[in-house]
């Protein structure tokens, strides 16, 4: 006990003499687990590569938890350096010109390199202004795909190779693998307001919202009401009638990773993100990676899915010596090899296009098959004003009512069209709310 | 008993001796609360760059809220659920462990065990119990043809965090009324017994006249808990869900302000929750003390 405490103590004051002289960076984040300590490492690593700064990471909570400590440490005067914001609070970060530092201007300023060219469209693209700057750094971004299960699908006497490509080859294989009694349920989702609502509206080219889902403007208005959206619910309603889709709960729908592991559904839709997980927890089956289904009547060729995770934001209020910094780290950070292995090692996006190319060179996506099919998915084509992402202020009320329509589309008291109507009507008031308030 | 008056002879002494209590309250309750009376008058962007006076727009929004009055009605519907569950239990409980001679101590302890556990891993245990993928009851409950799914039946859910917010309370409860059979005179139970009135009859006509003080005290404290210290029960079990079946007033107060940013509308909700809370204290004070026999 007293070596521990002595050790611990020691501890203290080494650290305490060490950043006597290096000037302190804090970075609030919200990685728990596995990437916390992923994200702790790189935060020593960049702290080992030179003398002058140190950064501080932070463990603040769920991404909420965090966004809404660093809002009361702004209005306190007690902001950290950086905090990652997840994408839903885009729009809020991005309307608070007077407390945000944008990176562009931050790395402009500091004199570091920054080229947006360097980064991955799709992730430059839900991140930067009407002008095309970048306003926060790109850390941990993911898209969503499908797992499925590669030992049901045999049993169910389907090729465990083939993944169904379209929803009616969901639908198809679903109820083969329901009456064969592979398993009990066919597929189920995580995240239904960013996979089956968000990400659907842009594989298919369809608005969320009017002003290029958000991004022209705040006078935007919610537009997921549209006959391909309400399709799609009513379908997911049919599913669930027939015992074919299950639903895994609101927000990330965590009942939808434990019935999938459980191998109770034979497909689940979630996160590239969620892969770690999946390979860990996939103990007695084989699991297959396949991109997100598509209505092959309603568009030829999917285009691009869209983007969840978070970004670093750069707060204002520091001293020039912390930004210098914070500019120094997130060069670091955005270094091929840093990204590749925080990539490699969580199932996030390579950000920069670099981080990709180094990826493929170590031949980590031929290692590790189906390790690239989130990438690819949201590299394909051109991002369209659809496809591009959404900006929405009071975003993560909005989904909260996305999932409150789908539970009472799911418990039968509302239809596909009521529902989303209604989804509809909800969040333009919070939408208008939001434009007042601003 | 012949009541002493102490008198000071320093004028300064008492406020001295009174300051610090004060200043806890002036510091931890008088100024929060007068900042959420000026915040709901005020719609402010979350950073507090702009901040615009907008008068009675956050409670005129609020009071024409479909919503908003849903979850009123809601919150009386769990208040009056939870505190009627947890005391006729408690109440039920502290009963049979009085006619206990020797046992009773144990059962005590056993029964006082629940409230010991923080509300939010209560919420988590009775989350796990009724999870419908994982837990034990969903799979109980289909023997007898009972299909749970709380995640998208709203009545479950209620009856979810209905069950598991009492079942915290009836340690309490218990406890108080326990207290209050065991200072019932026994001659009068002796009396009425010889008198020939049974078990059921001395509890009904000579127990609980007199733990009626008990009876109103522990109303007053249910009320204040299921409208206020519920919160961690519902984030831990139902999230506000399935489409705000079990979104209480104090949780809407959480999601409008801490989740969703909008300072104005959950300070004034806060504050009418916190008049609600007042109104019913007092109405309770005023007309059901009055049938309380001290």
């Amino acid at each position: 006990m007293f070596n521990r405490l002595s050790m611990a103590a020691l501890a203290v004051a080494l650290s305490a003499t060490s950043s006597l002289a290096a000037t302190e960076v804090t970075w609030w984040h919200a990685m728990g687990g596995e990437l916390g300590k992923k994200l702790e490492e790189i935060a020593t690593k960049f702290n080992e590569s030179q003398s002058d700064y140190k950064v501080v990471p932070v463990y603040k909570g769920s991404y909420p938890e965090t966004l809404t400590a660093a809002i009361a440490a702004f209005r306190a005067n007690q902001q950290p350096a950086i905090v990652q914001v997840f994408e839903v609070g885009t729009g809020t970060m991005m309307a608070a010109e007077g407390a945000v530092y944008p990176v562009y201007k931050l790395m402009a300023d500091e004199g570091e390199a920054f080229d947006t060219a360097s980064f991955l469209s799709p992730v430059v693209g839900y991140y930067s202004d009407t002008s095309g700057n970048i306003l926060s750094l790109p850390f941990n971004s993911s898209t969503p795909i499908m797992y499925y299960n590669k030992d049901v699908f045999e049993k169910a006497g389907l090729d465990p190779e083939v993944a169904p490509k379209t929803w009616a080859e969901v639908e198809e294989f679903s109820k083969k693998i329901v009456s064969s009694g592979a398993a009990k349920c066919g597929f189920t989702s995580a995240w239904i307001t960013w996979v089956q609502t968000e990400n659907l509206s842009a594989l298919h080219d369809k608005p969320f919202g009017t002003l290029e889902n958000g991004f022209g403007g705040m006078g935007s208005e919610f537009e997921f009401n549209g006959d391909l959206q309400v399709k799609h619910w009513a379908n997911l309603k049919k599913w669930q009638d027939e015992g074919l889709f299950k639903y895994g709960g609101p927000v990330g729908g965590d009942q939808a990773a434990t019935m999938f592991y459980a191998q109770e559904c034979a497909i689940t839709m979630n996160s590239s993100a969620g892969r770690a997980g999946v390979i860990n927890n996939a103990k007695d089956f084989t699991p297959g990676f396949a991109p997100l289904p598509y209505y092959e009547d309603e568009i030829e060729q999917p285009k691009n899915s869209i983007i969840g995770g978070a970004t670093l934001w750069v707060l204002n209020g520091k001293d020039k010596a912390t930004y210098t910094g914070v500019a120094k780290f997130f060069s670091y950070l955005s270094q091929p090899e840093v990204q590749a292995d925080w990539h490699q090692f969580t199932g996030y996006l390579p950000i920069t296009n670099a981080a990709y190319d180094l990826g493929k060179s170590q031949g980590y996506y031929t290692e590790n098959p189906g390790s690239d099919i989130a990438i690819e998915q949201i590299t394909r084509g051109t991002p369209s004003a659809n496809s591009k992402g959404l900006r929405f202020g009071n975003f993560t009320q909005v989904r909260t009512i996305v999932d409150e329509e789908f539970q009472s589309l799911m418990a039968g008291n509302k239809d596909a069209k009521q529902a989303l109507d209604s989804a509809v009507e909800r969040g333009n008031t919070l939408l208008r709310e939001f434009e007042a308030a601003n | 008993m012949e009541t002493k008056k102490t008198t000071f002879d320093n004028r300064l002494l008492p406020y001295l001796l009174l300051a610090p209590q004060l200043f806890i309250t002036l510091v931890f309750f008088i100024w929060p609360a007068a900042q959420a009376v000026k915040s709901s008058f005020e719609r402010e962007d979350p950073f507090g760059l702009s901040t615009a006076f907008v008068g009675l727009l956050h409670y005129q929004r609020l009071l024409s809220d479909p919503e908003y009055l849903a979850a009123l009605s809601r919150t009386g519907v769990f208040a009056v659920s939870v505190t009627v569950l947890s005391m006729v239990l408690g109440l039920a409980f502290a009963a049979a462990v009085d006619r206990l001679t020797r046992t009773g101590k144990v059962y005590t302890t056993l029964l006082v065990w629940p409230y010991a556990v923080a509300p939010v891993v209560a919420g988590i245990l009775w989350w796990f119990l009724f999870n419908s993928t994982t837990g034990l009851m969903p799979f109980v409950l289909e023997k007898f043809g009972i299909d749970w799914d709380h995640d998208l039946n709203g009545t479950q859910a209620m009856i979810l965090i209905i069950v598991a917010a009492a079942w915290k309370q009836i340690s309490y409860n218990f406890l108080f009324f326990l207290a209050g059979l065991q200072s019932v005179p026994q001659s009068l139970m002796e009396a009425a017994a010889i008198d020939g009135s049974g078990p059921v009859k001395r509890f009904f006509t000579i127990s609980l006249p007199l733990i009626s003080p008990t009876t109103f005290f522990l109303f007053i404290i249910n009320v204040n808990y299921t409208m206020f210290d519920t919160f961690p029960i519902i984030d831990a079990t139902t999230v506000g869900g399935p489409a705000q079946a079990t979104t209480t007033l104090v949780y809407k107060v959480y999601q409008d302000g801490y989740i969703g940013l909008n300072l104005g509308s959950s300070s004034a909700q806060s504050v009418l929750l916190m008049m609600i809370v007042m109104v019913l204290t007092y109405v309770q004070f005023r007309f059901v003390e009055r049938r309380v026999q001290y």
